[in-house]
Parts: C-alpha cells; sequence; structure tokens
C-alpha cells in the first residue's frame, strides 16, 4: 500500500540547459514534491530549477535517454572526496 | 555485497536460439551494451530479479544508516558531526535513488519496504554488527564504503538503464565516505593518544572479516550468479570483487600503521594478489538467518520508525486532499 | 557590560541554541515518519551546525583565552550553555519537533534577518548567509503546521497538545533582556522582534485551525542566562562525550 504519490523529478542543472530527469520522489502533495526534490537531488547545487511531475500523468513512449551528470556544489566541502587530504601513498582512494 | 545472495530463478542458461524472438532480442541487446529501459520488453525473471537486487540494495543503504547514527549524537567535534551527518544523509539518498529505480520496474516501495520489515527480504549482513567506538565510524567509512565502491562501480554500467544511472550517482558520492573514514583512522592514528591508536585496531579487528563476507560466498558454479551475469545485472564474480578489494586495501592498512586479524594475509608474487585466510562462512549464513548481533533491533528500529509515523503520513495526504477540494471549489 | 562582553554572550545564545536544535535533529537520524523527512532533517541539522561554527568561531576570537569553537560546544557545561529553553525540549513526536521548530525557525528569520543590517560587519555576513538557509526552514515548518492541523483529527490533536506543552518557553522569543537591549542600542544586536514573532504565529495558528494562548510570562527558568530545564544536561552528556571522556585526544 502506497502512502504518498510518486512524482517524477527534473531538474535543470546551472548552464542553462534543459530540464532533465533524474528519477523520483514520494509526497502528499505537489509543493512537498518539490521540497523533497530539492533535498535529494541538489544536494550538491546540482541544479537552478526544479520540476514535479506525477508519475501517473506522465505518457511514455519506449526509449533511451541520457541522465545527466552533476556539478558539485561550492559550499558543503566535506561531500566532496577532495576535502580530506590523505598523503600520496593512498591518495588514489 | 548489498544485494547479497539474490535468487534469479533459473536453473541454467538458455541459449539464444532456445529463446522466443523477444527474448532473443531483448539478450542481444543486453550483449551489445545497449540499455534496457522502463518500457522496453524484459524477461519476467529479468523483471523480478532485478527488483529483488535493487530492493536489497536500497535496505542495505537505509538499514545501514542506523551504525553509523548510533554515533552521530556523540560526534567528538563540529567538523566530524557535519561529516557524519553529510554521510548518512548521502546513504538515505542512495536507498531513495535505488528506490526510484527499482519502482520503475513496478514495484512499489511502500510495499516492499514492509516485506524488509515482515522479514522476507535481506539487507546487508555487515550492517548487523554493532558500532562500539567512535573509531568505527572510520572502519566503516574505510572498510565498509570501500567494499561498496569496489562493488557498485561496474553496476554503473549494468544493463537495467535506471539502475546503472543511479549508481553512477551513487559511485559519486562514495569516494567522499570512504575518505572521510580513512581520515578519521589517520588521524587518530597519527595525532591520536595510545587509547586512540589502540580503539582503531580493536575497530579493524571487528570489520575486517565481515567487510570481507559482504561480497558473498564464492559463486564460481552458481546458476544465480550465471544468469545475472548474462543479464550484466552482476558483472564480476563475489571472488573477483573480494580480491580487488583485498588488493586495494591491504596498502592502505599498512600505511595507517595497523595490522588485520588474519595471520595467512600476505602478498603472493606469483599470482599478484595478497592471499588471505578462511573466511568463517558459518557466521555469513548464521548473519544472513537472523542470528546476528543487532539484525532484529535494526529491523525494530526500521519498522517502529515508519509504523509511528503513519499518523504523519496520514495527515499530509489528508491535507492534500483538502486543498485540492478547496482548489476545486 | 561592556559592548565586546555582550556581544561574547549573544553570540553564544545563537550558537547555542543552533547546536542544540541540531543535537535533536541528530536524535531523528533512522527514526523518521518518512524518508524524505529524514533527508529533510538532517539537511537542516547540517545547516544549523554550519550556522553554530560561524557564530562559535567569531565568539572564539573574541574571547581570546584560547578556546575554540569546539571548545566552546563540546567542553561547557549546562550552565554555562546559554541556547533557547526551546531548543533543549525533548524531540518528542513529529508534532512537538514541528511546533518547536515552527516557534524557533519564525524568531530566527526576524533575527537574521535584522542581523544582516548589523553594524558590525561579521555578523551581518554570517546573518545573511544563514538567512537563505533560514527561509527555507521557516516555510517547511510553516508546511507542517498546515498539514498536520489541517491534517486528520489524530494530527490535530497531537499538534494542539505540543502546543500546550512548549507554549510556555516562547516568553524567552518574544521578549529581550539587557544583554539584547544593549546591542540593540549599539545597532549591533536584532533587538526584541516580539511583536512580529507574536503576529506570524498568530497568522499561521488561525490557518491552522489552533488558539493562539495568551503571551507566555517569564517564570524560573531562563535559558539565555545558563538556567535550564533538566533536558539539557542529558543531551550535553551524550553530544560531549567523547572530548570530555579523553580530553587529549584528537579527532
Ligand atoms: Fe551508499
Ligand atoms: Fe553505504
Ligand atoms: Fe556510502
Amino acid at each position: 500500500m502506497a502512502d504518498w504519490t510518486l512524482f517524477e523529478v527534473f531538474v535543470r542543472s546551472k548552464h542553462g540547459l534543459n530540464h532533465k530527469h533524474v528519477g523520483s520522489v514520494h509526497a502528499a502533495d505537489a509543493t512537498m514534491a518539490l521540497e523533497n526534490a530539492r533535498e535529494l537531488y541538489t544536494r550538491r547545487s546540482e541544479g537552478v530549477s526544479l520540476w514535479v511531475v506525477p508519475a501517473e500523468q506522465i505518457t511514455a513512449s519506449a526509449g533511451d535517454e541520457k541522465e545527466p551528470f552533476f556539478d558539485p556544489a561550492d559550499d558543503k566541502v566535506y561531500r566532496h572526496a577532495s576535502f580530506y587530504k590523505l598523503p600520496p601513498e593512498v591518495d588514489q582512494m | 555485497m548489498y544485494a547479497q545472495q539474490v535468487d534469479t530463478g533459473s536453473k541454467g542458461l538458455k541459449s539464444l536460439d532456445d529463446m522466443s524472438p523477444e527474448e532473443r532480442h531483448f539478450q542481444e541487446k543486453v550483449d551489445a551494451e545497449v540499455r534496457i529501459e522502463p518500457k522496453n520488453w524484459m524477461p519476467d525473471g529479468y523483471r523480478k530479479t532485478l527488483i529483488r537486487q535493487i530492493s536489497q540494495h536500497a535496505h542495505s543503504e537505509i538499514v545501514g544508516m542506523l551504525p553509523e547514527g548510533n554515533w552521530l549524537t556523540r560526534a567528538p567535534s563540529l567538523k566530524r558531526k557535519l561529516q557524519l551527518m553529510a554521510k548518512i544523509q548521502d546513504e538515505a539518498g542512495h536507498g531513495l535513488y535505488l528506490y526510484s529505480a527499482m519502482e520503475t520496474l513496478g514495484a512499489d516501495r511502500d510495499e516492499e519496504i514492509e516485506k524488509l520489515h515482515r522479514g522476507e527480504v535481506k539487507f546487508s549482513s555487515i550492517f548487523t554488527y554493532p558500532t562500539l567506538s567512535w573509531a568505527d565510524m572510520g572502519a566503516i567509512g574505510w572498510l565498509v564504503d570501500g567494499a561498496a565502491i569496489v562493488n557498485q562501480v561496474p553496476l554503473q554500467r549494468c544493463s537495467y538503464g535506471p539502475y546503472a544511472r543511479a549508481m553512477i550517482r551513487v559511485c559519486k558520492e562514495e569516494s567522499f565516505h570512504q575518505r572521510q573514514g580513512y581520515e578519521i583512522l589517520l588521524t587518530m592514528m597519527r595525532e591520536g593518544t595510545d587509547e586512540q591508536k589502540e580503539m582503531v585496531q580493536d575497530a579493524i579487528n571487528r570489520f575486517w572479516w565481515p567487510s570481507l563476507m559482504m561480497f558473498g560466498p564464492s559463486d564460481t558454479n552458481s546458476p544465480n550468479s550465471a544468469q545475472s551475469m548474462a543479464w550484466k545485472i552482476k558483472r564480476h564474480s563475489n571472488d573477483e570483487l573480494r580480491q580487488r578489494f583485498l588488493d586495494q586495501t591491504v596498502p592502505q592498512l599498512e600505511f595507517l600503521g595497523c595490522t588485520a586479524p588474519d595471520p595467512d594475509l600476505k602478498w603472493n608474487e606469483e599470482t599478484g594478489h595478497y592471499d588471505f585466510g578462511e573466511i568463517n562462512w558459518q557466521e555469513f549464513f548464521d548473519v544472513l538467518k537472523g542470528h546476528s548481533p543487532c539484525g532484529i533491533e535494526r529491523i525494530q528500529q526500521r519498522k517502529k520508525a515508519i509504523d509511528d509515523g503513519q499518523w504523519v503520513r496520514d495527515a499530509a495526504v489528508a491535507y492534500a486532499e483538502k486543498q485540492k477540494a478547496n482548489d476545486a471549489a | 557590560m561592556k559592548n565586546d562582553q555582550a556581544l561574547i554572550e549573544y553570540l553564544l545564545r545563537l550558537a547555542d541554541t543552533d547546536m542544540v536544535l541540531a543535537q535533536r535533529f541528530c536524535e531523528w537520524c533512522g527514526n523518521a515518519p518518512a524518508l524524505e523527512e529524514e533527508m529533510a532533517m538532517l539537511n537542516a541539522g547540517l545547516d544549523l551546525i554550519g550556522q553554530a561554527r560561524n557564530w562559535y568561531d567569531y565568539a572564539a576570537e573574541l574571547l581570546d583565552d584560547g578556546r575554540d569553537a569546539d571548545h566552546l560546544a563540546f567542553r561547557r557545561n549546562e550552565r554555562e550553555y546559554r541556547n533557547l529553553l526551546i531548543a533543549e525540549q525533548p524531540r518528542g513526536d513529529y508534532a512537538v519537533t514541528t511546533v518547536k521548530q515552527f516557534f524557533f525557525d519564525v524568531w530566527h528569520h526576524l533575527v537574521l534577518t535584522r542581523l544582516t543590517e548589523s553594524s558590525d560587519e561579521r555578523i551581518a555576513g554570517i546573518a545573511a548567509k544563514a538567512l537563505k538557509e533560514v527561509t527555507y526552514h521557516r516555510r517547511r515548518s510553516t508546511e507542517w503546521m498546515l498539514r498536520l492541523g489541517q491534517g486528520t483529527d489524530e494530527s490535530h490533536r497531537r499538534l494542539a497538545d505540543a502546543v500546550e506543552n512548549l507554549w510556555r518557553f516562547t516568553y524567552e522569543l518574544a521578549d529581550t533582556d539587557d544583554v539584547e537591549d544593549q546591542l540593540a542600542e549599539a545597532g549591533i544586536g536584532a533587538g526584541n522582534v516580539g511583536d512580529a514573532w507574536r503576529a506570524e504565529v498568530a497568522r499561521v495558528f488561525a490557518e491552522a485551525g489552533l488558539e493562539l494562548p495568551e503571551p507566555a510570562r517569564h517564570f524560573y527558568m531562563d535559558g539565555k542566562n545558563g538556567k535550564h530545564t533538566e533536558h539539557l544536561g542529558f543531551l550535553l552528556a551524550e553530544m560531549q562525550y567523547l572530548p570530555r571522556a579523553y580530553p587529549d585526544a584528537t579527532w
């Protein structure tokens, strides 16, 4: 039994590209879906704009799509591997 | 690994000639490394196996928050607290990415989570072990996330598109996890007191073997494994991945100035790999069957969180419905 | 009190309150009513600890007695802690957490907004960054007030119970003491935001279907000056365990 509705999430990254599908979230309503998408898909400042669409509202054709990679955040540096200065002997980690 | 011992329902591999035209077309795409997408035709077994594998993987990410969450309120500095919090939060994110990939196969997240809470589906054996000191936060980040990376990197090329893409996002975040773990240990070994150094060695002693067990028993002759490989939802054997993990980990262990609780661990000139001692598989199977230090508590905690939260989720739904009705009026 | 002395007090209040609230968020880890809420609470917690660190750093510089931010967070006891009482209250159920957070977020937002205009540039800078985060926190807790208030009978009852339990601590949000008044006069502190706080709370209460109580009156407790409820001691005992048990350790 599903408590909340499934919403598909689309993110527009900083570089002025189109919105791209990144995954989905569960939420009781669209406002909450937007916030949940913000928490989940833009933790490393991967986006400047978000769309959420109830999954059941999407009519899909079969086919392949490409997924975006995400830009690093400039704020929460400790989320990034390069923040952890390791000696050269073990730095390939 | 995070999804251990996934049943494919397969008794042996079919040849292309034995397949229906649809299945044959599907297998040819897989063989040609073309990603399968949600709306594409796929064999029932493939769908079911993937749901099992991805849900177990997702459950492991979520349950895996608990051993580290155990020290979140006791992290020893502002920096360490921020790092651990961000790390645990990433794991919640990984769980959600994976559930999201799983739902593209027609499975329902809440239903799959209920199966976990009823004990019908497993999560990774590693998360049934207790975290007994702060050094365990280091050992987990370094060894457990390290093992997870070895397993997850090849899955970025797995045949199912949404799963592969989830893995790409996950892998990008994982290397921070492993490094923060190693840095915790390195700081304690280099700048810490004798007591802290003992803490580090003790944590390694406890997490060493369970980390090696994460890859699962040898699967060279397993029909499940052969099928998963043919479907390209598993890309290397358990032993191969375990060896890869060990080979990269031992030099890091030595650099720390610590030892492994394995007298047989040594470099083998001939093979170019590290040899290691016998893994206690009885412990592994016991743990999977529920005879484990914290397995029961982990599930109880997850179940309680979701059960206690029912009224909150219900309230959100009721509110959303009222808003909709107001908008319509 | 000299302005510098007052400023240190003021910074510690801001820092300690952030820190204690973040610690309560940490307690939700693994226990939230939905995975999405887990993410959201950890995010808010990260924001608060980041802010606490900025305030502690500044306080440590002014103190100039060898103590750093970690020392201030992890080595001061409950009589030395300066957090608002509302922050240290147990996390309770999700209604309690929502109400606590909502009362605080509204206050925090008003205070930070004013602090962006502080004559102390360091404060203005920290506040400007924090304000972005807290604007989002306030939006989220306000939405949850409405969801729980208008949701089901049970959620409404739990929310009303939480308000009844927590309202008594809100005089600290609506009142100021000498330290705050002095810094406001000097153009450094935010001063009294009580009227705006009460107006915003009244607006949301009306929409959530909650009755607005009479203004809370000062009683024995005084978190800003180190007179806390019994809950804080246990929170700090847990949070400070490692630095206190291993005073010579480096983590
Ligand atoms: Fe993960
Ligand atoms: Fe993990
Ligand atoms: Fe991880």
